[in-house]
């Protein structure tokens, strides 16, 4: 190796090292010690004794844990599912309309994306007054007369879920939107011109064409909304906390794995073998579905 | 040059982060070294007694300076062990009672008090139950409170429509409808935060399901939550929501509270705790508390008392004898007596005056008729609670997705899981 290959690595273990230690530090350590931590039988705070892989066994068939996770597990399902379809079809949407220069498409890139920009505590704190039995949500139904849809949105178990999985909607749809827009103003004009001499309607147009080039957003927005669906935490926390309530319905494994690794004050105490566990599930859950997720999506994508 | 350039930002970065860091560490030097000792509290609503309190404590101590942190009640135990765990943690603080104090007692994370403060025995055992691990049998606190649920009511509106405090079940939902033909919410109890039906339990359930009787019972295993009688007592619970509020699935633990210092609800089921809250949003209101009464007029009603709050000390502090000094401060009657006065809290410190203030000695008197908060006091040891299974249960009732009978048996389950007397 000469000199200057030499310099050449030590350059770049100069400004790997830092990134490196802080994925080490934050990422790597934490995920280890969780799965060294659910190895163990714990008493309260303390590690006991090395049980092997006890903890997921009991995760995944010992009652209340498997009715728990499972129920939680549907849960992260349901966000995933209304998120994909929901958000990123609107998304879509959105970010075609305002490919297309729609009349103040300037003015919308910027107010779509404007939530996105808010803290998740925040646009929590505050969907969780509008969504009060007497916030501004019913106060808005009742004033124009729709008194019948008036809920306990956050308090009625077949609307909680749902309702937060709104909000976090209206929080984060601009992303995906600025995401395709970008995309889709990528899409070579000569293409299009060429599509629209030939004739090609506006919707032809968009799923012979357009679509099939964007597919490599499109599995990035996939993989986004997998990794997001598995993490929910915030938004319940703030809307429904720690319990997921009512009775366990916006509980998801974000919240179950907070609530079994360090307790929830007016329930129960901790369990930190159980929470481990969970924690290790989500990371295996995460990695195999975005890896799927990605796969599927490559093999969709078409080159120029 | 352009490279140049870019090396010189880089190092200004590297270094500037090193010294931001530097900075943090080094301890601002006082003209007086002052032991500083952490205090951690879960009532963000008493940060100005216990700041005027910290303030008597200091000008007595000068050598001494207490920094006091407030957390939001329900995050308190997660970002307590967080930081104990961590390593972090304060050195005096607000403990739980129970199961969870047991938890931090079995973890060594609290010190043995015996041996600091020898003023312990003088405790009354009830109030020393909540603070002792069943696990080793040691104090770890110093009881601070103990708490009663009942029932308030709004004694403007009672004089109004001309209501007296019921001697029995019918008399009550005959002054709720009578609240309710007035336009008032008669119960201003919600149900979107679970723990806050465990309240209600404990403030309407002992009249119906056999108050301590039952609760030796359960514990014994000779009887358990499928019980006609606890059953009957859920089928209670259930007809109070056409009392509640509207949509009162949604209503919080805070908006149940802004109904009735707002005088927009009569009644609340609610914890002793509330009172100085009500004083502070709502001078004027006019309140007192009875104990909810069961079918039979000639039996008082019973409440459900609970020992709550120890001031612990962290095991790890490095600052164990300030840290006694402020404990001891914090267990003397002078501090008991502005507890009765200022919280309107029952303070459990040996010899105070409680009936030195109306609303304690008509707590006291209820006391007469005291039964364990059922959950908490007998089943909040082990995993799942009875606690967050009530909790849970209670909602599915409340909202109507689970019957009496099956939200009894999903109680009964899953104590069953783990409690050896149900397991005979």
């Amino acid at each position: 190796m000469d000199v200057k290959q030499l310099r050449k690595a030590a350059w770049i273990i100069f400004f790997v090292t830092p990134g490196l230690m802080i994925v080490g530090v934050f990422i790597l350590l934490p995920l280890f010690m969780s799965l060294y931590n659910s190895l163990f039988s714990w008493n309260q705070l303390l590690p006991v004794e090395f049980v092997g892989l006890e903890n997921f066994s009991r995760l995944f068939t010992k009652y209340p844990y498997q009715q728990r996770f499972l129920n939680a597990l549907q849960n992260n399902l349901i966000w995933f599912l209304s998120t994909m379809v929901l958000q990123n079809s609107v998304g879509l949407l959105f970010g075609y309309l305002m490919s297309r220069s729609i009349p103040g498409y300037q003015a919308f890139k910027r107010i779509f994306f404007i939530p996105v920009l808010f803290s998740i505590i925040a646009v929590g704190f505050l969907w969780g007054l509008y969504l009060k039995p007497s916030g501004l949500v019913n106060n808005f139904l009742g004033l124009v007369g729709l008194e019948s849809l008036q809920h306990a949105w956050l308090g009625e178990e077949r609307f909680a879920t749902m309702a937060i999985i709104m909000v976090n909607i209206w929080r984060w749809v601009g992303f995906p939107s600025l995401v395709f827009l970008a995309a889709i103003d990528n899409v070579p004009t000569e293409c299009l011109e060429a599509a629209h001499l030939d004739g090609v309607g506006e919707w032809k147009l968009f799923w012979k064409i357009v679509f099939p080039l964007i597919i490599p957003s499109i599995t990035i927005i996939t993989v986004l909304t997998v990794i997001g669906s598995l993490n929910v935490f915030e938004q319940i926390y703030t809307m429904t906390g720690l319990d997921g309530g009512p009775n366990y319905s916006t509980d998801t494994i974000g919240t179950l794995f907070y609530r079994t690794a360090f307790g929830s004050v007016d329930a129960g105490s901790p369990e930190i073998g159980i929470g481990s566990a969970i924690g290790v599930v989500i990371y295996i859950l995460t990695f195999l579905i975005s890896l799927i997720s990605i796969r599927f999506s490559r093999s969709r994508e078409v080159q120029l | 040059m352009k490279r140049f350039l870019l090396l010189m930002l880089v190092c200004t970065v590297a270094v500037s982060t090193l010294f931001a860091a530097g900075t943090t560490e080094t301890p601002v030097a006082g003209s007086q070294a002052k032991t500083e000792i952490h205090f951690w509290t879960w009532r963000p609503e008493d940060v100005d007694f216990y700041a005027s309190q910290i303030a008597i404590f200091e000008a007595a101590n000068p050598d001494i300076k207490v920094v006091q942190t407030a957390h939001k009640n329900t995050e308190y135990n997660t970002i307590l062990a967080a930081a104990l765990a961590g390593g972090s943690g304060p050195d005096v603080f607000q403990g739980r009672a129970y199961g969870g104090l047991a938890t931090f007692a079995d973890s060594h994370y609290l010190e043995p008090l015996e041996q600091w403060l020898p003023e312990l025995k003088n405790y009354s055992p009830t109030a020393l139950l909540g603070a002792t691990s069943p696990t080793d049998g040691k104090i770890y606190g110093s009881p601070a409170v103990s708490q009663t649920v009942f029932m308030y009511y709004n004694k403007a509106i009672y004089k109004e429509l001309g209501l007296s405090i019921p001697k029995n079940w019918a008399q009550l939902i005959a002054n709720f409808d009578a609240m309710k033909k007035a336009g008032y919410i008669p119960l201003a109890n919600g149900a979107k935060d679970g723990w806050t039906l465990e309240t209600m339990l404990g403030g309407m359930g002992p009249a119906f399901y056999g108050a301590t009787d039952f609760f030796t019972a359960v514990v014994e295993g000779k009887k358990n939550f499928q019980d006609p009688a606890f059953i009957k007592m859920i089928e209670k619970m259930k007809s109070l929501t056409a009392y509640m509020p509207d949509m009162f699935m949604g209503v919080s633990y805070e908006d149940m509270r802004a109904n009735f210092f707002n005088e927009v609800a009569g009644h609340l089921v609610g914890g002793s705790y509330e009172a100085a809250y009500f004083n502070a949003q709502n001078p004027d209101l006019d309140y007192d508390v009875f104990a909810i009464p069961g079918e039979d007029a000639s039996k008082p009603g019973p409440v459900s008392v609970y020992a709550d709050m120890n001031f612990a000390m962290n095991a790890a502090s490095q600052k164990k004898n300030a840290a006694v000094k402020f404990l001891k401060f914090l267990s003397s009657k002078d501090f008991g007596n502005s507890m009765i006065r200022e919280l309107k809290m029952i303070s459990s410190v040996p010899g105070v005056d409680a009936s030195s203030d109306p609303f304690i000695a008509r707590v006291l008197e209820l006391q007469k008729n005291a039964t364990p908060f059922i959950f908490l006091v007998g089943f909040r040891y082990q995993q799942p609670t009875g606690s967050s299974l009530w909790q849970a249960a209670a909602q599915g009732v409340m909202a109507g997705t689970l019957t009496p009978a099956q939200a009894a048996k999903q109680v009964q389950d899953g104590i069953a899981s783990y409690y050896k007397p149900f397991q005979k």
